[in-house]
């Protein structure tokens, strides 16, 4: 295996966590509602996929008790800004807060103790294709599964009724409550879908990446995820270059510091996050022509009767 | 009271719609009380009132947005229950917004798509649209989205949108209120052949001449009561405003000895970048205003009114300092407080949220706009006798109506705080007033005693721009009137001169012949 070929292995296993995150975050950004809780989220569908997997010996299982976990803790968002319309950005950061506390509490017990990895797709033939092979077709379910959740994304989004009522809901809620559309119930899926995604997104990292759980693994991959949703300007598509983007400074710069780069390793490590930030910088002061974010973004809503 | 009858009602059983004895309650305050209206096919009925006088709270019921908490609604002689508007929409009742209730980042086909029902498919959907359209004669670009469009062709969306319903039963809430007068007269074109193919309209007014013209029947409601139902063509407009103020409204007058003097505001070849996409450019902007007169600007909104008001009050700064000149000092790189220094005030559209901070009391509110001068703060200390002094003067000469000294902002009325903000910067002794919107959403009583208070401000020799919408209300007590187009400002034109007409087409971009069209084609 060539040190290429490892690599972007290796960026593909990186990315995968950001793009499922970021996935359902653009969902539920799209429908107007922000929700800084997706660290959170993750880290608890981390502690909880993990459990599954241990007590179960089922990766699948897990992962479902990841997602269900992740949309747990979504529905605590959902019941304090849309039922009682509390602003969006504090509840999010006190989710995070809540879901690292709560992730250590039920990950306790399972510090130290290991799992079997998620199975890698092996078709013989193909996965033996020298260089390509295993990229393309030895790579683990979840892989294929967050690039099949953006196509689908995109699919409900542009090609579908449901989806442009979510896009309208998150454009401008008065209006859409105006022509009857519930914009309360249709904020409420999103945000699940978020917490289903972010929730599994954490799930993959004890089941796919590391076979073991340690309290604060997801390290800011979920403020990352949000990052990318503006980095992406609301977009799918964009959504997997730019998880791409950050999977591979992720693991260059753990290769950059193998090879010896005279850098601290303190810095290197802070590279993803330097990125991030460089990233939006550069995204806000190029955008000019067209709006891009979801107008009604962070604005609570309060139907009248 | 006159009460003439209304337009005989077309034979046959019964009204396309009655509501009996409706009544909305919001909390002890009664939004509707006891409401009876017929309105029948073939009909336009105008619904008149002044502003929370109960006319939005009884469509948005009869439109099933909102349940009526007693009183009943009848729809072809049975009684209708209402749980939402894609109830009233079976039943062929459609309504256009007042604030659209558009998507600016979707396309015009997907917000058409949005106020029908999904049942057909989105590439027949498309289709119709464009058959429909044609038909009414309302253009339309189904693939543009909507904030690439102006205000009257998102109105067409609305209106087209709701004929795809194919209703019975249309509601129009203050339609006319962002159209250039030629815009109207074409919109009322097509209401009067709406109604010739037999569907009955509820037509939200407070422009009586427009009421007289279009409506066979006109309901007056006032403070959530219905005052009477008449026929306006047999009305005055007068008797018509009588009847929604309930008396009369005190008249305004010019004082006699208004004299121009020195030139107290002049902007020089003024341009500005947008500095969002949704913005205007403004372009090579010029203007003399002498001390003493007041000059209007008309516009249809979002024609660069707003970025004009941000560039004058030094929200924005100008490139070149010169481009703004104050009383003789170049002020274009000045902030709003050195503006303020030289005898400048400003009082901008929005009240809430811009013109004062909602959550603060009066008195705060003042000396957000007074600290610079006016002794309200004393080695950085805030004098709150001053600023309750402020309150209390603005109080006493403009008639506002509190509830205490010094409530919060968002707690007065439209009209009352508006009077407050107008009397606060008034009360500055200002040499330069720019105000933008003076009146809107104000009741008519309210706004007499702003209009008035801007003429004796003029006549104490200040200089006044006052931006509207509203060409009556500019003819009123302006001198000279010039139109926003485009970001691109008109020559003004005298008050007495300024005809609707000309008016209009300026307002719709076309130049009178002036040289302004090498301009004009850049936008």
């Amino acid at each position: 295996m060539g040190l290429i070929e490892a690599i972007i292995l290796a960026v593909l296993a990186a990315s995968t966590p950001l793009l499922l995150a970021a996935t359902g975050e653009l969902v539920t950004e799209r429908s107007g509602v922000l929700n800084l809780g997706v660290e959170g989220m993750m880290i608890v569908g981390a502690a909880c996929g993990f459990g599954g997997a241990w007590l179960s010996g089922s990766v699948i299982i897990g992962a479902l008790c990841g997602i269900v976990a992740g949309v747990l803790m979504s529905l605590i968002f959902a019941l304090m800004t849309l039922g009682l319309a509390v602003n969006q950005v504090a509840t999010g950061l006190a989710l995070t807060i809540l879901g690292i506390g709560l992730s250590g509490l039920i990950g306790s017990r399972f510090v130290g103790e290991k799992i079997s990895l998620a199975p890698h797709l092996y078709i013989p033939g193909l996965t033996d294709i020298p260089l390509i092979g295993r990229i393309l077709f030895g790579e683990d379910a979840f892989v294929y599964l967050s690039l099949a959740l953006v196509a689908g994304v995109w699919f409900f989004l542009y090609k579908t009724r449901a989806g442009l009522i979510l896009r309208a809901a998150g454009d401008n809620h008065a209006s859409a409550h105006a022509l009857g559309y519930s914009v309360l119930r249709i904020r409420m899926f999103a945000v699940m879908f978020g917490g289903a995604c972010a929730g599994l997104a954490g799930a993959y990292l004890p089941l796919a990446y590391t076979p073991f759980f340690i309290p604060g693994m997801t390290a800011g991959r979920g403020w990352i995820a949000l990052a990318l949703v503006v980095f992406a300007s609301w977009l799918p598509g964009r959504l997997v270059i730019g998880a791409y983007l950050f999977g591979a400074v992720t693991i260059l710069q753990l290769h950059a510091q193998g090879w010896g780069v005279g850098i601290p390793s303190q810095l290197m490590s802070a590279l993803p996050y330097l990125a991030t930030v460089i990233v939006l910088v550069l995204i806000s002061r190029a955008r000019t022509g067209g709006s891009t974010a979801p107008a009604a973004l962070g604005t609570v809503f309060v139907p009248d009767r | 009271m006159l009460d003439s009858t209304p337009a005989e009602p077309p034979t046959g059983a019964a009204p396309l719609l009655r509501t009996v004895g409706l009544t909305k309650r919001y909390g002890s305050f009664l939004a509707n009380e006891a409401i009876d209206i017929d309105v029948w096919p073939t009909q336009i009925h105008a619904l008149l009132g002044e502003n929370g006088a109960g006319k939005s709270t009884l469509v948005k019921a009869i439109y099933g947005l909102i349940q009526p908490s007693e009183g009943e609604m009848h729809w072809q002689g049975e009684k209708m229950v209402l749980s939402g508007p894609s109830q009233a929409r079976s039943r062929g009742i459609g309504m256009v917004f007042q604030h659209f209730s558009l998507f600016d980042n979707l396309t015009v086909a997907e917000n058409v798509a949005l106020g029908l029902d999904g049942k057909e498919s989105f590439k027949d959907m498309s289709a119709r649209l464009e058959q429909v359209s044609r038909v009414y004669g309302l253009p339309l670009d189904p693939k543009r989205e909507v904030w690439q469009l102006s205000v009257g062709e998102r109105q067409r969306i609305e209106i087209v949108r709701t004929l795809m319903q194919n209703p019975k039963f249309l509601i129009l809430d203050e339609p006319t209120a962002v159209l250039t007068p030629q815009e109207a007269d074409q919109l009322f074109v097509v209401l009067n052949r709406l109604k010739a193919e037999g569907r009955a309209i509820l037509y939200i007014s407070h422009k009586l001449e427009e009421v007289k013209r279009l409506c066979d029947t006109a309901t007056i409601l006032r403070g959530g009561r219905k005052v009477s139902t008449c026929n306006p063509k047999a009305e005055t407009a007068a008797s018509l405003a009588r009847m929604m103020v309930g008396g009369e409204i005190k008249e305004v007058r010019a004082p006699a000895n208004r004299r121009t003097t020195i030139p107290r505001l002049v902007v020089n070849d003024l341009s500005l970048e947008p500095d969002d996409p949704h913005s205007v450019r403004l372009r090579n902007i010029s203007f003399e205003l002498k001390g003493g007169e007041i000059l209007g600007i008309a516009g249809v909104a979002g024609n660069g009114q707003d970025e004009l008001f941000a560039a004058l009050s030094g929200e924005r700064l100008a490139q070149d300092p010169s481009t703004i000149v104050i009383d003789g000092h170049a002020a274009g790189h000045l902030s709003i407080t050195q503006r303020r220094k030289l005898g400048a005030a400003f009082v901008p559209e929005e009240r809430l949220g811009h013109g004062t901070v909602p959550r603060m009391k009066l008195s705060e509110n003042a000396l957000l706009t007074g600290h610079a001068a006016s002794g309200m703060v004393l080695h950085g200390f805030v004098n709150t006798a001053v600023t309750l002094k402020t309150v209390d003067r603005a109080t006493e000469t403009f008639d506002v109506r509190k509830a205490k000294r010094d409530p919060e902002a968002a707690s007065l009325s439209g009209g009352n705080l508006q009077k407050f903000i107008v009397g606060r910067e008034i009360l500055r002794n200002p040499m330069v007033l720019v105000v933008s919107q003076p009146t809107w959403g104000v009741d008519a009583g309210a706004a007499a005693v702003i209009r008035q208070a801007l003429l004796d401000l003029a006549a104490g020799g200040a200089a006044l721009l006052v931006t509207s919408q509203d060409l009556d209300e500019l003819a009123e007590i302006t001198d000279r009137i010039a139109v926003m187009f485009h970001g691109h400002l008109s020559e003004p034109l005298p008050t007495a001169d300024a005809s609707r007409e000309k008016l209009g087409l300026l307002m719709g971009g076309s130049t009178l012949g002036q040289k302004e069209a090498a301009h004009a084609a850049g936008a």
